[in-house]
């Protein structure tokens, strides 16, 4: 069970998930390395996605295609700048092919890690902010809210 | 037909739509500019009524207002000699609408995430080769290794 929270920070202009699973460090690492994993949770079902390069190393590119229901394609790449494997992974997230990014577009800096804890892994995932301070404008206006009031929810289920 | 917002809004798909959405994003991040919005948001307000709630000069609030007609989160309406500073809710409204779409895309892989690690087989874990498909574990060479 995924044990969801979501911390932004100001200053930083980061939001930070942090999930945890009943699982060792190595297996949770397994569905980023791997890129038959990665590709059946990175898109949403509606638009899956297919990788076609996965190289997890400084320098390395992840480059896929999601798919929609009407053949459109949404096409977008990682730039891996740090990984050591199992325990973190850090990656710009971009949009476009690795030769011809879309410009003008926000990159989405990346940084996962992972730690054993007592039963399993706990995962954070710092996505860097686009561009601008869309960060602080989602928590002036209240926008983690419905995400919060999911977590109460899972932990209501949990307790029950 | 409709596509899920989650990805009606992925840059990709439209990229002026983003290019828009970062200027709506930019123009949100400056608490003057939230604050003209949030007053003109019941009504117009001229630029220069404005000017008064801010420790500013007026050409300074004049340039927080282009910034957020840029952003077409304001527009200006002419009324009389003045020109009236009306907030554009709508469009408020949908960057907010982009922020929870970033928020759900986000929840969505964290749960298809959970799926993924629960189906996966039990056993050893691999270091993956990314050229090739993922092969699975020769289940014959494990029962010998463990027979012995």
């Amino acid at each position: 069970m995924t044990v969801l929270d979501v911390v932004p920070d100001r200053d930083a202009k980061t939001l930070t998930l942090t999930a945890e699973y009943d699982a060792p460090v190595e297996r949770v690492w397994q569905l980023w390395a791997d890129p038959r994993l990665l590709e059946r949770w990175w898109g949403p079902p509606t638009y899956p996605a297919k990788v076609s390069e996965h190289d997890l190393r400084p320098g390395g590119t992840v480059v896929y295609v999601m798919t929609g229901p009407e053949g459109d394609e949404a096409k977008g790449f990682w730039r891996v700048t740090a990984v050591d494997p199992p325990h973190s992974l850090a990656f710009d997230d971009l949009f476009g092919v690795p030769d011809a990014p879309a410009a003008d577009l926000p990159v989405t800096r990346a940084v996962v890690t992972l730690t054993p804890t007592g039963s399993g892994t706990r995962m954070v995932m710092v996505s860097s902010f686009p561009t601008s301070e869309a960060l602080d404008q989602l928590v002036e206006m209240g926008m983690l809210e419905g995400l919060r009031q999911a977590v109460g929810q899972i932990d209501a289920l949990l307790t029950a | 037909m409709d596509r899920p917002r989650s990805i009606c809004n992925h840059p990709v798909v439209g990229t002026e739509q983003q290019v828009r959405t970062d200027r709506v994003f930019s123009a949100l991040g400056d608490a003057t500019r939230r604050d003209i919005l949030r007053r003109t948001a019941t009504g117009g307000h001229s630029v220069s009524s404005l000017a008064r709630h801010y420790a500013m000069s007026l050409a300074a609030v004049q340039k927080h207002v282009a910034v957020l007609e840029r952003a077409e989160l304001v527009t200006k309406h002419r009324r009389g000699r003045e020109q009236l500073v009306t907030a554009e809710v709508a469009a408020v409204r949908d960057a907010r609408r982009q922020l929870e779409d970033l928020e759900a895309l986000w929840r969505g892989r964290l749960d298809r995430f959970s799926e993924v690690l629960a189906e996966l087989p039990p056993g050893p874990t691999r270091t993956p080769d990314p050229t090739r498909p993922l092969d699975p574990t020769p289940p014959l060479r494990k029962a010998k290794e463990q027979l012995r």
